[in-house]
């Protein structure tokens, strides 16, 4: 087939679609932004629920996305697409002008940008980070407060930027979940003696292994779960964090001195997927993330005939749905290819 | 005649078809949020008064909506309509005027008469 498919976005989504399309014999040009493909899976250092190394992953996506017929450019962007006809014309950062016969979006999704939880002090407070933060610790083998110390106690907040109104996500982020019993797992692995405490409202954990993830880290790793939203930090004249929170369960208000709280971000439609949104004239939710033709029948479709969706740019998803979403993104693209014949 | 210290124990069960839920319908009317709690205790976690005394938002939201008057009829009296509450609800649910229609709701209500 003498096709070519513009791909935006490298991370697992674009990579996977891009692998799919090549070997139906596509031309596929994929534009990453960042210097390196990937995407956040970069910043993980094991995946849930098996805890496999995101290594692996990262080197099948990698080792799909080289074959013959895809064109990688990094530190890249797009700056507008139009279409004309049965074509799209778009132009790149680097200042390239050129054609696409369909287009899939594969931006992503961004991070919750924890500071803006004030109350819980990220950005303020020295010991309160972020999941992506702790998994860079896991990476580098040590689990440290800033002044060097080893922690004693851990408390984990779940839904930071999810199911939140107040900071306007609607939306459970599916994933923080299971990422908070995996990085308890992980903290009790690497620190014998540390307790870890997480907040939930509610345990969500819908995936394959999920729950027995769950029952692992109460049977195997003793990590305690404690039903309420954390409704600040603080701290204490001598340094440590403190919380307070609703131990809803009992009815009383808790009070608990911590020497680290782990922020569980939620995910957010990425800034580049906006910008894309905004030149290509494509249709964005009431979460702001991309909203395709049909929920049901059409999740990769988008408004624009020849424009279509990969992975979380949609909504919130783990890597295995998301891999499963660029697959299907690549059919409809070949499938549209050649009704347009 | 005897009674040996025997009594009879009042059942436990909420009895949701024969409690009075005249209160919670008042507010769910008039403040619609009300529908919105998730029980995530964000507000009785940020509240001065259950610091210091055994009154608990969400619990009084809940007993309400179960025709379980009777504590929340009590506690109500408690708040000082500080607003804290309002602002760590996930749910954006205006606690305030839920306990200011509660105010409402008991003194209407001939059996909850405050």
């Amino acid at each position: 087939m003498d096709k070519q498919v513009l791909v935006i976005g490298g991370g697992a989504a674009g990579l996977e679609t891009a692998s799919q399309l090549a070997k139906s014999g596509i031309e596929v040009t994929l534009v990453e932004k960042e210097a390196v493909t990937g995407g956040h899976i970069n910043d993980w250092f094991k995946l849930f629920p098996d805890r496999r190394d995101s290594k692996e992953v990262l080197a099948y996506l990698s080792e799909a996305s080289s074959g013959r017929g895809i064109t990688i450019h990094s530190n890249t962007t797009i700056k507008e697409i139009t279409k004309k006809g049965s074509h799209f014309l778009y132009t790149t950062s680097a200042g390239n002008s050129l054609i696409a016969d369909a287009v899939v979006v594969s931006t992503g999704f961004d991070l919750f940008r924890s500071a803006r939880k004030e109350e819980y002090g990220y950005g303020i407070y020295d010991n309160v980070i972020t999941s992506a933060d702790l998994e860079k610790m896991f990476r580098q083998g040590k689990i440290k407060m800033h002044n060097g110390e080893t922690p004693s106690r851990i408390g984990i907040v779940h839904c930071v930027g999810s199911r939140d109104e107040k900071v306007g996500n609607l939306y459970c982020s599916k994933l923080c979940c299971v990422t908070a019993v995996k990085q308890a797992i992980e903290i009790r692995e690497h620190l014998h003696e540390c307790q870890v405490f997480c907040f939930y409202m509610d345990m969500r954990m819908g995936g394959a292994h999920y729950e027995e993830l769950y029952r692992e880290a109460q049977e195997k790793w003793a990590v305690s779960f404690i039903r309420g939203k954390v409704s600040e930090a603080g701290e204490t004249l001598n340094g440590r964090l403190v919380i307070k929170v609703e131990d809803t369960l009992a009815g009383r208000p808790l009070k608990m001195e911590l020497d680290m709280l782990v922020l569980m971000a939620g995910m957010e439609m990425s800034e580049g997927g906006k910008d894309v949104a905004e030149i290509a004239g494509l249709a964005t939710g009431e979460n702001r993330f991309f909203e395709p033709a049909d929920h049901h029948y059409a999740n990769n479709l988008s408004n624009v005939p020849g424009i279509f969706y990969a992975g979380t740019c949609t909504a919130p998803m783990n890597i295995t749905d998301t891999i499963s979403h660029a697959r299907s993104a690549a059919a409809e693209v070949v499938s549209y290819l050649n009704s347009e014949k | 005649m005897s009674k040996f210290g025997y009594t009879i124990s009042k059942p436990r069960v909420i009895d949701y078809d024969k409690n009075d839920r005249s209160v919670a319908e008042y507010i769910l009317e008039r403040e619609n949020s009300f529908r919105m709690c998730i029980e995530c205790g964000g507000c009785s976690s940020a509240c001065t008064t259950g610091k210091y005394t055994s009154f608990s938002l969400r619990e009084i939201h809940v007993l309400i909506k179960r025709g379980e008057n009777e504590k929340p009829k009590e506690q109500i009296r408690k708040c000082m309509l500080c607003g804290k509450c309002i602002l760590v609800c996930p749910r954006g649910v205006n606690t305030r005027n839920v306990v200011f229609l509660a105010k409402q709701g008991f003194m209407k209500s001939d059996s909850y008469a405050i």
